[in-house]
C-alpha cells in the first residue's frame, strides 16, 4: 500500500516540477536579449575601467608629460616591452639634466601585468580602454608613447598628475 | 455550392482540373505516371523545405530560450541562414574512413531518409493534400516510422567505433520502448474514433476534436504521445544517444558532408512527422475550427485554408517539443527507461482500458452533448 501511494506520490510531485521547469523557461522565452551584437554597439559599448587595453603617456595641454625617464618601467618589464631612450640637456642655468627622449612599447610582447604603472614613481604612464588593436604587421605595434615635441612638466608649477589624454 | 465560393485558396479545384485534363488527354496510364512524378517531386521539395524553415524556428526560437538572438546575419533575421548551412552541406567532403563496413556504412543514411520519407507521405496535409489514403494509416504510420531505427543501428554498428556502437545502442532501447506508447497511445484514439483511416478520423473531428471528445483519456493519451514522439526523435531530454559531453555525436560521429546532413534532416524531419500526426490524430488535423449551429462562423472559418489549419496546428506543437527540449536536463539511461517502463506503459494500459470504457457506456462527449458537438 505504501509502495503503491509513493508511486503516485512520486508521479505527481514529478509532474508538478517539470511544469514548474516549463514556466521557468516560459518567463527566460520573454526576458530581454542580453547578446551584445559588438560592432554595431561601438557608441554604448561599456568596457571595465580596470580592463587593460593599450599603454598610454597623459599629456596634458601644454604638451608636457610626467615621464622623468627614470627607466623604472623598464627594468620591471619581465617581457622587455618598454624601451626608455633618455638624452642629456643643458639647463638655462648651466645644469646637466636627462631628460625623455623616446619611449617606445611593443603591444606584440606586452603581457599586461600592470607592472610598470604600478611602479611608475611619477605616475605618467596608464592603461585605456581602447582595445581594438588589431594591426597587418607586427612593426605596427611598436609604438611611441611621448608625442613629438613633447617636454617634462615643471614639478613646482603642477603637483597633480595628469589627467587628460591628447 | 457555398463551400464553392468559401474556399478559395483551396488547391481542390486546381488538382481536380489537373487530374480530369491529363485523363482526358492521353490513356490512363500515362496519366496516372505523369501524376506519380509530380507527387514525388511536390514530396521530395516540401521535405526539404520544411526541414529548413524548421532548422531556422529552431535556431530562433532556441535562442530565444537562452536570452539571444539566434542567426540574424544573413539576410534580414537571419532568415536565409538554414540555405545558406544547405549550399555549405551540400559542398562539403565526404571523408572516406578507414576499417568501415563500407555497404552498411553508406546505407545506413538512407534507411533514416527512407523511413522519414515513407511516414511523410502519409500524412494529410490539407484538403485533397492526402497523397496515399490507407484504411489503416494509423498502422502504416507507426509501422514504416520505427523503420528509421534501423538506419541509427546501422550506423552505430558500421562506424567501428565504440562511441557510436553505445549510441546506436542507446537509441535502440529507447527506440524499441517508446515506440510501444507511442503505439498505444494512438489506439486509444483508434478506440474512440473506430477507424484507423486518417481522412475518416479528420471528418470526425469536425465539431470535436478527440482530444475533448474523449476528456480525461483523450488528454492522458495526447500526452504521452508528445512524450514518446519526442523520445523517438532523439531530441531534448531524450537525447542521450548523441549525448555530446560522454559519446561525441554517437551514432553519426564518423560521418561528415551530405551524409551527416540526411541523418539532421531525417531528425528534423522526424520532429515534424510526430507534430503532424498528433495534429491530425488529436486536434483535428487540416479540419478548421467548427461550432455547432454558427454556420457564418464557420463560413469564416473555412476561409483560412486547410493546409494553414494543419500547419499552425503543427507549429504550435513543434513549439511545445522545443519547449520541453529547452527545460530539462538529459535523462539518464536507467531514468528514460523507467519513464517508460514503470509510469507511461501502465498509464497507457490503465488509459486505454478507461477509454474503452467511456465508449461502451457512451460517456463521450459526442454521446453526452449530441447537440453541441
Amino acid at each position: 500500500m505504501e509502495s503503491i501511494l509513493k508511486y503516485f506520490k512520486g508521479l505527481f510531485t514529478g509532474i508538478k516540477s517539470l511544469l514548474f521547469g516549463m514556466s521557468v523557461t516560459w518567463k527566460e522565452l520573454w526576458t530581454k536579449k542580453v547578446t551584445q551584437q559588438y560592432p554595431e554597439n561601438r557608441d554604448t559599448l561599456v568596457i571595465s575601467d580596470r580592463f587593460r587595453c593599450e599603454l598610454t603617456m597623459p599629456h596634458d595641454d601644454n604638451n608636457e608629460h610626467a615621464c622623468t625617464a627614470c627607466g623604472i618601467c623598464q627594468m620591471n618589464c619581465p617581457n622587455g616591452t618598454i624601451s626608455v631612450l633618455s638624452k642629456m640637456i643643458e639647463t638655462e642655468d648651466g645644469k646637466k639634466k636627462k631628460i625623455l627622449d623616446t619611449y617606445t612599447w611593443d603591444l606584440g610582447m606586452c603581457t599586461f601585468c600592470n607592472l610598470c604603472v604600478i611602479t611608475c614613481p611619477s605616475d605618467a604612464i596608464k592603461f585605456n580602454n581602447q582595445f581594438e588593436n588589431a594591426v597587418f604587421t607586427r612593426s605596427k605595434l611598436v609604438q611611441t608613447l611621448n608625442h613629438e615635441g613633447s617636454k617634462l612638466r615643471d614639478k613646482k608649477k603642477d603637483v597633480k598628475p595628469a589627467e587628460t589624454n591628447a | 455550392m457555398l463551400s464553392n465560393y468559401s474556399q478559395p485558396l483551396e488547391f481542390t479545384k486546381l488538382l481536380g482540373w489537373l487530374d480530369t485534363t491529363l485523363k482526358a488527354n492521353m490513356p490512363e496510364v500515362w496519366a496516372n505516371l505523369i501524376e506519380f512524378v509530380i507527387v514525388a517531386v511536390a514530396f521530395l521539395t516540401a521535405y526539404a523545405v520544411i526541414a529548413l524553415i524548421l532548422i531556422y524556428a529552431e535556431r530562433k526560437i532556441t535562442a530565444f530560450f537562452q536570452a539571444r538572438f539566434g542567426p540574424n546575419r544573413v539576410g534580414k533575421y537571419g532568415i536565409f541562414q538554414s540555405v545558406a548551412d544547405m549550399i555549405k552541406i551540400l559542398l562539403k567532403e565526404i571523408i572516406h574512413i578507414n576499417n568501415v563496413d563500407k555497404f552498411l556504412f553508406y546505407a545506413a543514411p538512407f534507411f533514416m531518409i527512407v523511413a522519414s520519407m515513407l511516414t511523410f507521405g502519409a500524412i494529410p496535409f490539407g484538403k485533397m493534400l492526402h497523397a496515399v489514403d490507407f484504411n489503416i494509416g494509423v498502422l502504416y504510420v507507426t509501422a514504416v516510422s520505427s523503420l528509421g531505427i534501423i538506419g541509427v543501428l546501422l550506423a552505430g554498428w558500421s562506424s567501428n567505433n565504440k562511441y557510436s556502437m553505445i549510441g546506436a545502442m542507446r537509441s535502440g532501447a529507447q527506440f524499441v520502448s517508446y515506440e510501444l506508447s507511442a503505439g498505444f497511445a494512438l489506439m486509444t484514439i483508434v478506440v474512440l474514433t473506430g477507424t484507423m483511416s486518417f481522412s475518416e478520423m479528420i471528418a470526425k473531428q469536425e465539431f470535436c476534436w478527440n482530444i475533448f471528445n474523449g476528456h480525461i483519456s483523450s488528454i492522458v493519451a495526447f500526452v504521452i504521445y508528445l512524450i514518446s514522439g519526442h523520445a523517438e526523435t532523439n531530441r531534448g531530454p531524450f537525447d542521450l544517444p548523441e549525448a555530446e559531453s560522454e559519446l561525441t555525436a554517437g551514432y553519426h560521429t564518423e560521418y561528415s558532408g551530405l551524409q551527416f546532413g540526411f541523418f539532421y534532416l531525417a531528425e528534423y524531419l522526424n520532429m515534424f512527422i510526430i507534430a503532424s500526426i498528433a495534429t491530425t490524430v488529436f486536434l483535428g488535423g487540416w479540419m478548421p475550427i467548427q461550432i455547432h449551429g454558427l454556420d457564418i462562423f464557420n463560413q469564416f472559418m473555412w476561409y483560412i485554408p486547410s493546409y494553414v489549419w494543419f500547419f499552425g496546428k503543427t507549429a504550435v506543437l513543434i513549439f511545445l517539443s522545443l519547449w520541453v527540449r529547452w527545460s530539462f536536463p538529459r535523462l539518464r539511461i536507467d531514468q528514460l527507461l523507467n519513464l517508460e517502463w514503470k509510469y507511461l506503459l501502465p498509464i497507457n494500459l490503465v488509459n486505454i482500458l478507461v477509454m474503452v470504457i467511456l465508449v461502451l457506456s457512451g460517456l463521450t462527449l459526442t454521446d453526452l452533448f449530441p447537440s453541441l458537438f
